[in-house]
């Protein structure tokens, strides 16, 4: 087993503990954390890739990811507040009025 | 590969803080459990030749992004979270979902390991010099670059619009 096969493999076991944080939490915030480890493990297999091949293009992706994340991260965490002002809860299940 | 072991050695620590992640009880101690999950994955990326972007790594993720996390947790007064359900319902499907998990997983793992592609020696070490990234970035990335940047700039204003009070 390589160093690149480990990093794959690794990028897919935090990947799936990632989908299992944003099936399974309740607390918007947990799931929030969970999606930005999966994030992170998709970064790992990208500069692993790039490694492999020799190329930096794989580095420039995780680059653009990260800023994308940051964004994404600011814009969530506002909402977060903004639901947790009207409803004092950051329970997803309490967010059920759009349900009909 | 003589690194394997210390690959390995992290790779326990990078999953061990993942389930931490996902385990907690409490959602500071999960913050700082993704903290440590992503200072093993700028360790990742000074192995893997990536210095710029473990030193981005730090400062952005562990840093800016964390602290933000860590801020509205404490802001929120969300730190305790409600006991997990365990319904018999709830109990049976979450084991379905780990088992599809597991698929996935595995599956990966037996691709990988499974392929038969000779080792692709030729591979020079890249320039990864943050110089190196640069000007990549500025002549062969120029537009998703401006992007990125208007797209910081709409999520500034818009966190800034949705979390004033009214």
């Amino acid at each position: 087993m390589t160093t690149i096969n480990f990093m794959v493999i690794l990028s897919a076991v935090l990947f799936a503990i990632g989908v299992l944080g944003v099936l399974t939490r309740r607390n918007a915030i947990m799931i929030f954390m969970s999606v930005e480890l999966m994030l992170n493990a998709a970064n790992l297999a990208f500069v692993a890739f790039g490694q492999k091949w020799g190329q930096l293009d794989g580095q420039m992706f995780v680059f653009f990811v990260m800023a994308v994340a940051a964004a994404e991260v600011a814009v969530g965490l506002a909402l977060i507040v903004t639901i947790f002002h009207s409803k004092r809860s950051t329970d997803v299940d309490d967010l059920s009025t759009l349900k009909g | 590969m003589t690194e394997l072991p210390i690959y390995i050695i992290l790779g326990i620590v990078s999953i061990g803080s993942a389930i931490g992640l996902l385990l907690s009880r409490n959602a500071v101690h999960g913050a700082l459990f993704l903290v440590l999950n992503f200072g093993v994955a700028a360790i990742f990326y000074f192995m893997m030749n990536a210095p710029f972007l473990g030193v981005i790594q730090i400062s952005v993720y562990a840093g800016a992004i964390m602290v933000l996390f860590v801020f509205v947790i404490m802001l929120l007064g969300a730190e305790r979270l409600a006991a997990v359900d365990t319904g018999a319902r709830i109990r049976a499907s979450r084991f379905v979902l780990i088992a599809c998990v597991s698929v996935l997983v595995i599956s990966v793992a037996y691709a990988v390991l499974g392929q038969s592609a000779p080792a692709l020696a030729s591979a020079a070490p890249i320039d990864s010099s943050p110089l190196a990234i640069g000007m990549r970035l500025f002549n062969d990335y120029t537009f998703p670059f401006e992007v990125v940047s208007i797209l910081l700039l709409v999520a500034m204003v818009g966190s800034v619009v949705l979390a004033r009070s009214k």
